[in-house]
């Protein structure tokens, strides 16, 4: 999920794992794990849920970890509360997965608190924690943001070998298109609460149907661009109590024309990915061209 | 670039001096525990070595980035040049006087109205309690810049014109301005004393990629229009790349590699920006090899001997860990890597990284 602030991708990956903060409540959908509805489970079931079927990985790794207790303890307690075992095999599967997550000499540093942890390796034990009674899904909310750029290189490597490695879903929810480009396999581009596409990652970001899509790929800096000016999008998100009529992205799109103003459109067919832009409806359809400032949005 | 004449040349021609230079600039932080702690722990004071000797030049209307990891000391040096810290070692010189030399407050002041800082986070920079236009005037009003009040009207009208914003936002409050208007808002500030010389310290970092993109666009569009020379602190290298005419890298407190833009992303000599560069997500989907380099940055109370780089380095020999290597020139960039002064370090040329223009 790629979006900018407020767009709402957060709140999808709470309502997700049953966290949204009240007032905020799901007002209308529903949400399947496996086939099975679970927004509509009672608080206990869900609590079973969370951490046994979907993992949580958050931006900054010490909301995760409680800091009055030795890392080690937070992982037998979190694997003993899922998985049938007895406080030693726990501690052993903890050293496993602390190894697992590239942690040097972990039948020491099992030991530790989380504040003698560098950020990135306490964000490596959070992973851990995520993973630790084998959930189906991991919901990871930004879980680079707060690192340094080679750190953030090698958490994303770390994520990807080890979802592999174990079967686990991942829906990745961060800001930075880098991040998504060499993690994922769909992205959704989320603007003000809706979809506005989503696809295979190489189709949205090399042939972006939406022209917000375009237009964020082409805002983003490159190494070896030759751009002087960076192509940008007019004006900024709407408020969420002020979303306009119609397609939300309208006052600030280039393309628009009258039924963009008045009727909101649903995700549509749009070369190979499915965006929610009325370029794509079907009588539109020749009409098609690439937005006229994504030109350099995209190199290689 | 674009064919206008750049701005304000210099009357001096050959011999002129560079608009900031900064020379064995050093700047160290006490973090020790406190003496009763020390003395009954036995433990030795901790000196934080947060920029350890670093010397480079700004030229008129260039765009210095200086890039680096948390704990570089990037932005101790923004913070030590515009008067924020007093500088340990070293000296800070301003169109060629030296900064610490000057005495007279008065006279300080000038040289002061002459440059400005942007700093990252656009909510706690601003006073929630002012509206914009008291905050866009201050530092009109500190320098005495205007004659009247509605002079000082018009000018904060003109300026918000200038970066963006409608000159009836005068009358509101921060709050009512999502992140990067608020960002815009400090640029107008920072300009109303007609400086010279902007230090931006991550302008961007806080701000959506859409918002980024409108930013750096305005930044350079004010930097042709007044003839602004910018020193730029960002983590980001694709920003850096953008922006920038020079690029420094930085790593715990020292220059490891200094060179104009192209040079620096073209022929990355110095393997940190190597490792740097080849840390940034390929957003293109090249399918460009990319290896996650191992190990961290080290905790700068308690540095590697000799190159600081060492432990993390894959050409690292012995010499690299008993002697610091110096900054010195190598075509066409400055480089402190033993390894390139030697010549056993291979130098890899990315074709096409700047290929197409």
């Amino acid at each position: 999920m790629v979006g900018e602030s407020g767009a709402g991708k957060s709140m999808t990956g709470n309502a997700i794992i049953g966290l949204l903060e009240p007032p905020g409540r799901i007002a209308g959908g529903e949400i399947l794990l496996e086939g099975r509805r679970i927004d509509n489970l009672p608080a206990e079931a869900m609590r079973k849920l969370r951490g046994r079927r979907i993992g949580a990985i958050f931006q900054d790794p010490l909301t995760s970890l409680n800091p009055l207790f030795r890392i080690g303890d937070q992982l037998v307690e979190t694997i003993r509360t899922h998985l049938p075992l007895d406080a030693a095999a726990a501690r052993s599967r903890a050293i496993e997965l602390l190894r697992d997550v590239g942690i040097s000499a972990p039948e020491r540093r099992i030991d530790h608190y989380p504040h003698q942890f560098s950020g990135g390796m306490r964000q490596r034990v959070v992973i851990a924690l995520a993973l630790c009674a084998e959930p189906k899904l991991v919901i990871a909310d930004e879980p680079t943001t707060a690192l340094d750029v080679s750190i953030q290189a090698q958490i994303i490597a770390l994520l990807k070998r080890l979802t592999r490695e174990h079967g686990t879903a991942v829906m990745l929810v961060t800001h930075d298109m880098g991040v998504i480009a060499e993690t994922a396999d769909r992205v959704a581009v989320m603007y003000a609460g809706r979809l506005a596409e989503i696809g295979p990652v190489q189709r949205v970001i090399h042939d972006p149907q939406h022209p917000y899509t375009a237009g964020l790929m082409g805002s983003i800096p490159a190494v070896g661009s030759e751009l002087e000016r960076l192509p940008q999008i007019e004006g900024s998100m709407p408020r969420l109590d002020a979303i306009p009529m119609g397609c939300a992205f309208n006052p600030r799109c280039p393309r628009a024309f009258d039924r963009c103003r008045v009727e909101r459109p649903p995700l549509l067919q749009a070369n190979g990915t499915l965006a929610a832009c009325w370029l794509h409806a079907p009588e539109r359809k020749a009409a098609l061209a690439g937005p006229d400032w994504s030109e350099g949005a995209v190199h290689g | 670039m674009d064919n206008r004449p750049s701005p304000r040349p210099s009357p001096e021609g050959e011999g002129e001096h560079p608009l900031i230079e900064v020379r064995d600039l050093a700047r160290y932080f006490d973090v020790s525990p406190p003496l009763l702690n020390r003395m009954i722990e036995r433990t030795p004071r901790q000196i934080l070595k947060a920029v350890d000797g670093v010397s480079f030049s700004i030229a008129r209307g260039e765009t210095l980035s200086l890039v680096g990891e948390s704990g570089c000391g990037k932005s101790t040096v923004a913070r030590v040049i515009c008067g924020l810290y007093e500088p340990t070692r070293g000296s800070v010189l301003f169109d060629g006087r030296d900064l610490a030399s000057i005495r007279d407050r008065g006279e300080m002041l000038r040289v002061r109205r002459r440059f400005q800082m942007i700093f990252q986070d656009p909510y706690a920079s601003l006073n929630p309690r002012w509206r914009v236009e008291r905050i866009v005037a201050e530092p009109m009003r500190s320098h005495g810049l205007a004659r009247s009040k509605r002079e000082m009207r018009e000018r904060v009208k003109k300026l918000l014109a200038d970066v963006g914003l409608s000159p009836s936002d005068a009358e509101k409050y921060p709050h009512e301005f999502s992140g990067g208007q608020r960002q815009r808002i400090s640029i107008a500030r920072a300009l109303s004393s007609n400086p010279e010389f902007l230090v931006l310290d991550e302008p961007t970092s806080a701000l959506d990629v859409s918002v980024q993109a409108q930013i750096l666009n305005l930044m350079k569009d004010l930097q042709r229009e007044h003839g602004l020379t910018f020193l730029f602190i960002s983590h980001n290298l694709a920003v850096v790349s953008h922006i920038s005419t020079r690029v420094g890298v930085m790593y715990l407190g020292r220059i490891a590699e200094i060179a104009p833009t192209r040079v620096l992303f073209e022929r990355p000599l110095h393997p940190y920006t190597r490792m740097l560069e080849s840390a940034i997500p390929d957003i293109s989907m090249s399918g460009k090899a990319r290896t996650p380099v191992a190990g961290e940055v080290p905790n700068p109370l308690d540095p590697p001997s000799g190159c600081t780089f060492h432990p993390r380095c894959p050409f690292a020999r012995d010499k690299c860990r008993i002697e610091p290597p110096p900054l010195l020139p190598h075509e066409g960039a400055s480089v402190a890597c033993h390894g390139i002064h030697e010549g056993w370090v291979p130098i890899q040329v990315h074709r096409g990284a700047l290929a197409t223009s």
